[in-house]
C-alpha cells in the first residue's frame, strides 16, 4: 500500500515539476513528514539559535519571509524560472559505467558539477538572494571555503543588482586563487580573513561581525546548512531539489530506488539536500564522507562526525572538532571547502539516530578517487565531491554487483587544477608548491 | 556577592557604576591578575574576566588581539578562576565573560560550581540568549550566581521582557549594533534602549540595573553614558593600553590612568 502510494506520488511529482520545481520540493517535505525541526530550529538536540541579541531581531524576521515566501506562488515561480533557465536544472543523473567498475556496484552520478557557477552552491544562493531583495535589503556578505559558495553568492548578487562581499580566509584565498578571481570578476569585495587558522570557520567569524553591524540592509547569505535557525532548515529546504531530482531520475532510469546514497560532508548541504528526499525510504542507506586529511588518529583531519563531541559554534549546537577546555580545534583538509570543524545539526541528528552513517576519507584516498573519475567518465570533480566518490568505492565493493549507489557530484574540479597538478607531480618544473 | 552590590552602591553615592574588563591570562597570567587588581584600586566597581576563546564572533580587533595573544600563552579555564579567585579576593564583585561553548563543554552545572567557590559572581554570556539558557538558568539558580543576559537596539519589547525577566546582577544594554572596540562617539539609539529597557524592568517586580557597554573609552563619554544607564562597562580601552604599552610597568600605569578618567567621569554624569 505504501509503494502504491509512493509510485503516485512519483508520477504526480514528474508531471507537475517543470512548473512548480520549488513548490513540489514542498510537497515532497510533507510527504516525507520528517518532524524536524521544531518550531525553535531544533533537530532533537542539535540546532538552535546560539547568536547575540542583536541579531534576533533580523533572525526572526528572515523565519517569517521565508515561511511566508515559501507559500507565495510569485516567490516559487521566480525561483523555479531561475532554478530551470538560469541554473540549468535539472541536473543529470549520469550512469557512471567504467567507474562502476571499479566501485564493483552501479554508480549513478548526480552532476550538480554541471549546474552555472559549477556546483550545488547555486540553490540555495538563487534562494536567499530572492529572501533578500523580498526583505527589501540591498547588501548580501557570505564565507567561503573553497570559493564555490562565494562565486555562486557573487553572482546571484550581479544577477540581481546587490552589492556582495565575501569573506575567505586568507590560506583559502592562496589554495582558490582562481574562485578570488572569478568573484572579483563579478563585482563582488573579497576580504581574505587573517585571523585564526585563516581558513572557513574564520571566515564565518568575520561574516557575523559584518552582519551584526549591517544587518539594517544586509542579509548574511550562509552557505551550508549550519548557523543559527532557520539557516540549518532554509539552506536544506533550498537544496533538497537534488534529491528530489535524484530520486525521480534513479527511479525512470533504473526501475527503483537506490540502494546507497553518497556524498561529501563539510557543513554538509549537499549531503543534506541529496538525502532529504530519501530519509524517509528506509530501504536507502545514506552514507556522509567526511574530510579525513591525514587519517582521524593523526588529529590532521576535519571529520567532525566521526571524531568530534557536543559543543555550540557557529550559532547552532552540533558535533564539532574542540579540546578539553571546548576550544575550537585547528583542522586539516586537502579540500578548502570541507576543511570545517562544526557540521550541520541535522547531520549530527542523522548521525544520532543511525539513519545515516558517516565516515572519513583521507586526502591520499579522495586524491585517488579525483584521478579515477577523471579517467574511467572524462570527469574533473571538485576535490570535495571526490570524498564522496571515494566513499561510493568503499561502499559499492560493500553492498556488491547488485547495488545501485546514487553519488552527489556536488562541484567541478576546475577551481582544484592547481591542487591536484601539484599533488600527482604533473606542474612542470619549478611551478608546484 | 551579586554584582548588583556594586551598582547599589554606586547609585547611593548619587553616580553610576564602572565596569572593567579584562581576558584572563592577558597580558599574562599574573600580569591580568595585577591589571584587574590596578582598575579596582584605581576605582572599578566590578571586573568582567574574559574567557578566551578561540571564536571570538563578537569582538573586534583589540579583544581578538588580547584573547589570541592569551591562547598563544596557553591560558586555560582553570587559570580563569585562578584570576576571578584573586580579583574577588580585593573585595569588588568579579563576573566572568564568556562565549557559550567552553562553559558547555565544561557543563554548566559544574561551571558554576567552580565559579561560586572562586568567589565569582556570575557569568556575562554574549552569545546565549534566554531561550536556549535553560542549563545555565537551573545552574546558576543552584549556585546563587548573577547572569547578565544582553538586549541590542534591535531587540523588540518582547524581547527585552523576556531578557530583564530572567537577568540577575545587571542587564546588559549593548550601545550599538556591531562588535566590542572603543568608538568615537556613543550611538545615539543608546539612551533610548536605556529608557525602553527601565521601562520594561519597572514594569516588573525586581528592580534590575542597566549598564550599557560597547564602544565606550574616554572620560567623557563615560560621563555621557553615567547620564542615562547605571553603569559603564569599557574592555578595549583597558587592552589597548596594554597592547601598546613598551613594558609591564607601562600598560599598568596606563590601566590605572584610564580608570582614574573613566572613574571620574562616572561621577561627573549625574
Amino acid at each position: 500500500m505504501a509503494g502504491l502510494v509512493q509510485y503516485f506520488t512519483d508520477r504526480i511529482g514528474r508531471f507537475s515539476h517543470d512548473r512548480t520545481r520549488f513548490l513540489m520540493t514542498m510537497d515532497t517535505a510533507a510527504r516525507g513528514a520528517a518532524p524536524v525541526p521544531d518550531g525553535t530550529g531544533h533537530f532533537g538536540r542539535f540546532g538552535g539559535r546560539f547568536a547575540p541579541e542583536a541579531l534576533m531581531a533580523a533572525l526572526d524576521e528572515l523565519t517569517r519571509e521565508f515561511d511566508t515566501a515559501k507559500h507565495d506562488p510569485a516567490f516559487t515561480a521566480e525561483l523555479d524560472d531561475l532554478l530551470a533557465n538560469y541554473a540549468g536544472r535539472p541536473s543529470l543523473l549520469t550512469e557512471a559505467k567504467r567507474f562502476s567498475e571499479h566501485a564493483g556496484a552501479r554508480v549513478l552520478l548526480k552532476r550538480e558539477d554541471l549546474n552555472h557557477t559549477g556546483s550545488h552552491k547555486i540553490n540555495n544562493v538563487l534562494g536567499q538572494a530572492l529572501l533578500t531583495r523580498r526583505m527589501g535589503k540591498s547588501r548580501v556578505i557570505a564565507e567561503t571555503g573553497a570559493g564555490q559558495h562565494g562565486v555562486a553568492t557573487a553572482t546571484a548578487a550581479a544577477l540581481l543588482g546587490l552589492t556582495c562581499t565575501v569573506y575567505m580566509g586568507e590560506v583559502d584565498t592562496e589554495r582558490q586563487a582562481l574562485n578570488v578571481a572569478r568573484m572579483r570578476m563579478l563585482g563582488a569585495e573579497v576580504i581574505p580573513v587573517k585571523t585564526g587558522s585563516r581558513t572557513l570557520k574564520d571566515a564565518c567569524n568575520e561574516a557575523f561581525r559584518d552582519w551584526v553591524a549591517t544587518v539594517d540592509d544586509t542579509h548574511y547569505c550562509i552557505g551550508s546548512v549550519m548557523g543559527p535557525h532557520p539557516f540549518p532548515m532554509m539552506v536544506r529546504d533550498f537544496q533538497r531539489i537534488i534529491g528530489v531530482e535524484a530520486r525521480r531520475q534513479c527511479v525512470d532510469m533504473t526501475g527503483g530506488l537506490p540502494d546507497a546514497v553518497v556524498a561529501c560532508v563539510g557543513g554538509g548541504s549537499n549531503a543534506i539536500g541529496t538525502f532529504h528526499a530519501f530519509v524517509p525510504d528506509e530501504s536507502v542507506r545514506l552514507y556522509g564522507f567526511e574530510a579525513g586529511g591525514d587519517g582521524v588518529t593523526t588529529g590532521r583531519h576535519a571529520a567532525t562526525l566521526v571524531g568530534g563531541s557536543l559543543g555550540v559554534i557557529h550559532g547552532m549546537r552540533t558535533y564539532l572538532l574542540q579540546d578539553d577546555d571546548g576550544q575550537t580545534l585547528e583542522t586539516h583538509s586537502i579540500s578548502a571547502g570541507l576543511d570545517y570543524p562544526g557540521v550541520g545539526p541535522e547531520h549530527s541528528w542523522l548521525h544520532d539516530t543511525g539513519r545515516a552513517e558517516y565516515r572519513e576519507i583521507t586526502d591520499a584516498e579522495a586524491m585517488d578517487a579525483f584521478s579515477l573519475l577523471c579517467r574511467t567518465e572524462g570527469i574533473i570533480p571538485a576535490i570535495e565531491s571526490a570524498h564522496a566518490l571515494a566513499g561510493a568505492l568503499k561502499v559499492g565493493r560493500e553492498l556488491g554487483p547488485d547495488a545501485t549507489i546514487v553519488v552527489c557530484l556536488s562541484g567541478r574540479g576546475d577551481k582544484d587544477m592547481h591542487t591536484a597538478a601539484t599533488f600527482f607531480g604533473l606542474m612542470p618544473e619549478g611551478e608546484g608548491e | 556577592m551579586s554584582v548588583q552590590t556594586a551598582f547599589d552602591k554606586a547609585k547611593a553615592d548619587g553616580r553610576a557604576a564602572l565596569v572593567g574588563y579584562l581576558p584572563a591570562g592577558f597580558p599574562s597570567r599574573d600580569g591580568a591578575i595585577e591589571a584587574a587588581k590596578t582598575m579596582v584600586a584605581a576605582g572599578c566597581d566590578a571586573i568582567e574576566i574574559g574567557l578566551p576563546y578561540t571564536d571570538p564572533m563578537m569582538d573586534g580587533p583589540t579583544i581578538q588581539d588580547a584573547v589570541h595573544q592569551a591562547l598563544v600563552g596557553g591560558v586555560r579555564v582553570a587559570d580563569v578562576f585562578r584570576t576571578v579567585e584573586a580579583v574577588a579576593a580585593t573585595g569588588v564583585p568579579t563576573l566572568v565573560m564568556t562565549y557559550w561553548n567552553p562553559v558547555d563543554h565544561y557543563g554548566a552545572g559544574a561551571f558554576a560550581r567552580d565559579l561560586a567557590s572562586a568567589g565569582g559572581s556570575g557569568l556575562i554570556t554574549p552569545d546565549l540568549t534566554p531561550e536556549e539558557g535553560g542549563a545555565w538558568l537551573e545552574a546558576s539558580d543552584a549556585h546563587g550566581l548573577d547572569r547578565v543576559f544582553l538586549v541590542a537596539l534591535s531587540s523588540t519589547d518582547e524581547r527585552i521582557e523576556t531578557i530583564t525577566g530572567v537577568s540577575r546582577g545587571f542587564v546588559y544594554a549593548a550601545s550599538l549594533m556591531g562588535v566590542t572596540g572603543a568608538r568615537s562617539a556613543v550611538d545615539t539609539g543608546a539612551p533610548r534602549l536605556v529608557e525602553r529597557t527601565r521601562a520594561i524592568i519597572d514594569k516588573g517586580r525586581a528592580p534590575l540595573p542597566v549598564g550599557l557597554g560597547l564602544g565606550v573609552g574616554t572620560g567623557a563619554q563615560a560621563a555621557e553614558v553615567a547620564g542615562f544607564a547605571d553603569g559603564v562597562i569599557v574592555g578595549s580601552a583597558f587592552i589597548r593600553r596594554l597592547l601598546d604599552a613598551p613594558d609591564a610597568a607601562a600598560g599598568l600605569a596606563g590601566v590605572r590612568a584610564l580608570t582614574e578618567e573613566l572613574a571620574a567621569g562616572v561621577r561627573q554624569g549625574r
